[in-house]
């Protein structure tokens, strides 16, 4: 008797949650259900944007503290003989162009990004997985190349375009931010890590550093800075490959 | 509340009587309770989804997989655990390895009955988790705020003096533990452990978990370096964030098995309507009287 009735609580208990569940999962894939979901993360901005200066930086670390393993995820290399071929020859051959709503559309080699201004800093990596890793950037401050650029006032966004794809249908990688972050002092393209030049699996020779996002937002393998005034017509139009292929959201915060 | 009963002869205490129907709970606790229930388990079941990510924690600033984690569930052959420090505790079937509704084995943390969605995506369980977020924060700000203003806090949850008394702890402590519940007007009244842990789970874990939950947004780092300060970096945040979820999960599951205990359809009646039975003697609940004429002599 006591082993029917455990058994018949264990079958309403066990419909029960998985109806519940189900119904979880069903609104779960449902585009409009995500929407609605997704609309917290303009909240989640605004209330940030709101309550951050738009220059409060992001902690900065002494060497003491950098990650004594710094890991490597997403795309380790580009996997194009263009990029093997750049890698060979130590990127003599690379050029970072920046196009798009600018008035003096640039295309600077490794050694004149060198040349120019730099900023060092060490900070915290976190990846939207939930891991972290301190690890120490140089490179060219973003806002130092739009300048030179000349961006339009039709500017919105700055795309970084990657040279490696990502997923079984090798799609290319790219990221966005606005232009809040992209002229945020501690917005760099670094080319050096932890005081060596910025190895292949951490996305040689640039790599994005928005310090105030999650690491999907920090693009490897940057080749190109385009400035546009609506990402609608930026492949998947989501604003970065993750958003356009897997539902995260384009504000990458929190 | 009183005011609804009425006198009657040889009743030396004022106030309601067993039996009596009485108005318990305020609309903005009501209100606040079912809202706070959906979001708090949506926001526990989308944590474990985020958490099967990265299923191991850390203290300090950094912490990834070349780190040595303080938690990891994790399966490794056919085995699933849970190891804390250097200890390992083996759960094959419901952590670190187990099956699906399909019969498929799956090496995630958490099984997929215990996240949403129940298929692993981060990204829809940040959806969820975020969205529900917002619920929780602004009804737990909402409500604060009324119950300071109506008082209910300060009257109801608000330990008396009496209360604190060792030895008035410890009689509530062995009541509980014989499950003897308080009875007639004396059940309206919040004792000291439920009060406790009521304040408990208001005051601390609640604002502790949105806290060590901000903590994790690098933005909210900028904003606000102190949430660092407080936490002992990022990686130690996510660990109490973890911590309190656990605890208020352990709450939850005390707090139902009280209500079942208590009467369930009384309890749940007076969330839902603010309406609430108040519970007869103790001898009369345990068991129906056998003998009529004994009941009617302890009646008197």
């Amino acid at each position: 008797m006591s082993k029917l009735i455990t058994t018949r609580r264990k079958l309403i208990a066990g419909l029960g949650s998985s109806v519940l569940l189900a119904g979880c999962d069903s609104w779960s894939r449902s585009p409009g259900f995500q929407d609605v979901l997704a609309s917290a993360e303009g909240l989640t901005r605004r209330a940030q944007r709101t309550i951050t200066n738009r220059e409060a930086l992001a902690r900065e670390f002494s060497a003491a503290d950098l990650s004594p393993n710094f890991r490597a995820n997403g795309s380790r290399t580009a996997d194009s003989d263009a990029y093997r071929a750049m890698l060979a020859n130590n990127f003599a051959d690379f050029r970072l162009r920046v196009d798009g709503l600018v008035s003096r559309p640039l295309s600077l080699s490794l050694a004149e990004l060198r040349a120019m201004p730099r900023r060092t800093q060490i900070t915290r990596h976190d990846c939207v997985e939930g891991w972290s890793a301190i690890g120490q950037w140089t490179g060219v401050p973003l806002s130092r190349l739009l300048d030179l650029a000349g961006l339009r006032d039709s500017a919105n966004y700055i795309v970084f375009h990657c040279a490696d794809t990502y997923g079984s249908q090798g799609r290319p990688y790219y990221e966005s931010i606005d232009l809040i972050d992209a002229f945020h002092p501690q917005t760099i393209l670094a080319y050096d890590m932890n005081g060596q030049q910025l190895p292949e699996r951490h996305g040689a020779p640039l790599r994005a550093r928005v310090e105030r996002q999650l690491g999907y937002k920090h693009a490897k393998y940057v080749t190109r800075l385009e400035a546009v005034a609506s990402l609608d017509g930026i492949h998947g139009g989501k604003g970065g490959y993750w958003e356009d292929n897997g539902a995260y959201a384009w504000y990458a915060g929190i | 509340m009183a005011g609804e009963s009425e006198q009657s002869d040889g009743d030396l205490e004022p106030g309601p009587k067993p039996g009596e129907v009485v108005k318990r709970h305020r609309l903005s606790t009501r209100l606040w309770h079912w809202t706070n229930a959906l979001a708090i388990v949506i926001l526990l079941m989308s944590g474990l989804s985020i958490f099967n990510a990265h299923p191991r924690l850390y203290w300090g600033s950094y912490g990834a997989n070349a780190d040595t984690p303080w938690l990891e569930i994790t399966g490794e052959g056919t085995r699933g655990f849970v190891r804390i420090g250097s200890t390992e505790i083996t759960t094959t079937g419901v952590l670190g390895r187990w099956r699906d509704e399909n019969g498929d084995t799956s090496t995630r943390a958490f099984p997929s009955w215990a996240t949403i969605p129940g298929y692993y995506s981060l990204a829809i369980g940040r959806l969820w988790h975020f969205f529900f977020a917002w619920v929780l924060v602004l009804a737990g700000l909402s409500y604060w705020i009324w119950s300071f203003a109506n008082r209910h806090i300060q009257r109801d949850l608000a330990p008396r003096r009496s209360e604190l008394k060792p030895s008035h702890i410890w009689h509530d402590i062995k009541d509980h533990a014989r499950l003897r519940f308080p009875t007639g007007a004396a059940a309206l009244r919040y004792n000291i452990l439920q009060k406790t842990s009521y304040l408990l789970v208001l005051f601390v874990l609640l604002p502790l978990i949105v806290l060590t939950g901000l903590t994790m947004s690098p933005s909210m780092d900028a904003a606000w370096p102190w949430l660092l300060d407080i936490f002992g970096g990022r990686q130690s945040a996510r660990s109490i964030h973890f911590i309190c979820a656990f605890l208020i999960a352990a709450f939850i599951l005390v707090h139902l098995v009280m209500v079942v205990l208590a009467g369930p359809v009384n309890e749940i009646r007076s969330m839902i309507t603010g309406r609430f039975r108040l519970p007869g003697k103790r001898e009369e609940r345990a068991a129906p009287p056998r003998h009529p004429e004994f009941a009617e002599e302890q009646a008197q």
